[in-house]
């Protein structure tokens, strides 16, 4: 099978790369790319541990091949640190709040995390335990988690507000 | 985990697609969300030689709503029917029961036309489409024609669709104002597969019962359309007598298997209390 040329945006950064069309995209982010922010959990797209953001939609990238992700804008957990390389707001609270305990579902989760607070900027409880429904964590319970997304909420509000 | 090898088409067009389904026959498959086709690519249950991608093909896409009919393209997603306020007004069961697919992640993904096409009896929306009374396009080399959703599942993963043809967009009639509707999954968790699911639409003039519509999921081997069970409301005040008689002659049409989601009978328990918790919610919301 003759090789797939693919070009994609990464966390702001044009990429390019050959890739057999059975590769799926957290493969080629990892190995081919060298992107390992996304883990590898379940493979079956059940745990959410390789959830990147793709044309502002929370995917699985163990269940994309990646000739489906080829013109397409993507961010990783990687992506979602600030400008100068300290952590990103929803990183900074996932620690603050002890969000995460052995850390491999974490990527995924902040990853997931950051699409559901684009858009529901102020969730409920209810509302992150459901929209956080598709990442497993087998540490924490999910009771800091959630609190670390709620605080996010909070955090990444005052500051627009500020803004404005 | 990784598939056998294959090769990669995104066509931009309709006939193009077709024509690639005509060119390799049984060796190609289309892939829509891909969330039922990868996990069976990676188990090297799904074998195929040509993957025909269909996110480019615009045809495929958006809602249209008259004041009769709703319309939705084959790739349009669980997220997308979810997002639609317009979708929600116009028939709200349908958001009631994309919320119960999945996972938001697979939601983003997974497709109408691909859960209606696929042929799972696991899947939600054929049941659902039954119960609307949908009508699903198909296109192929010898141009398009339209088959019933009731009468379009013959078998687990055997439908009316030849295989040279694409399921291109679902057509719904707008249930009557006031029509009470209800969609009730029992699922062991997030992301599973129903044990028993029913979808309910009743429509009540004058204290009585004027139109009534159930299907049921992944209770038999194709979704269960249950004419019998929605008569036996037909007429009555869908009162105590009448919602165990829908309840008995529903459960007498499902045929439900053995499977790590439980025995026959209790299956068959399942059923009959979502059915009535769905008939309940779906009363309560008729006016």
């Amino acid at each position: 099978m003759s090789k797939l040329h693919v070009k994609m945006t990464i966390n702001g950064q044009e990429v390019e790369g050959f890739a057999e069309p059975r590769t799926l995209l957290i493969h080629f982010l990892r190995e081919e790319l060298g992107i390992t922010g996304p883990h590898i959990g379940c493979e079956t797209s059940h745990c959410g541990a390789c959830t990147v953001d793709m044309d502002g939609r929370s995917v699985k990238s163990c269940t994309l091949f990646v000739g489906q992700a080829d013109g397409a804008d993507i961010t990783t957990v990687e992506g979602l640190t600030n400008a100068d390389g300290s952590l990103g707001v929803i990183q900074e609270m996932f620690r603050e709040h002890h969000g995460l305990q052995c850390g491999f579902c974490t990527p995924g989760m902040i990853t997931r995390a950051h699409r559901l607070l684009q858009e529901n900027p102020d969730p409920s409880e209810e509302d992150i335990r459901f929209g956080m429904s598709g990442n497993l964590c087998r540490c924490t319970g999910y009771q800091n988690i959630v609190k670390a997304i709620r605080a996010s909420a909070d955090t990444l509000n005052a500051v627009k507000e500020a803004a404005e | 985990m990784i598939p056998t090898g294959f090769s990669y088409h995104r066509p931009a067009d309709l006939a193009s697609a077709v024509g690639l389904l005509q060119a390799h026959g049984d060796e190609a498959r289309v892939i829509a969300g891909g969330h039922s086709l990868i996990p069976m690519m990676k188990l090297r249950m799904a074998d195929l030689s040509h993957l025909v991608d269909l996110q480019d093909i615009a045809d495929l896409k958006g809602i249209e709503i008259t004041d009769d009919t709703v319309t939705i393209g084959a790739m349009v997603t669980q997220h997308e029917l979810i997002d639609s306020d317009a979708l929600a007004a116009a028939i709200p069961l349908i958001r009631e029961a994309a919320l119960q697919i999945a996972d938001p992640q697979v939601r983003y993904m997974g497709t109408l036309g691909g859960n209606v096409a696929n042929g799972d009896p696991g899947n939600d929306m054929p049941g659902l489409m039954q119960c609307l009374g949908a009508t699903y396009a198909l296109s192929g080399p010898d141009g398009g024609r339209e088959v019933a959703a009731r009468s379009f599942y013959e078998a687990a993963y055997f439908t009316a669709r030849e295989d040279e043809e694409i399921l291109t967009r679902v057509t719904i009639p707008r249930p009557a104002g006031g029509t009470g509707y209800a969609y009730e999954k029992q699922k062991r968790k997030i992301g599973d597969y129903a044990t028993a699911a029913a979808a309910v639409l009743i429509r009540m003039d004058g204290g009585a019962c004027a139109e009534a519509s159930i299907a049921m999921t992944n209770l038999a081997d194709t979704p269960v359309w249950a004419e019998d069970a929605a008569a036996a409301l037909v007429g009555t005040t869908v009162d105590d007598a009448a919602r165990k008689a829908a309840i008995e002659t529903a459960v007498a049409a499902i045929d439900p298997v053995t499977d790590n989601r439980g025995p026959v009978e209790f299956k068959q328990h399942v059923a009959g209390v979502i059915l009535g918790r769905a008939i309940d919610r779906a009363l309560e919301r008729a006016s």
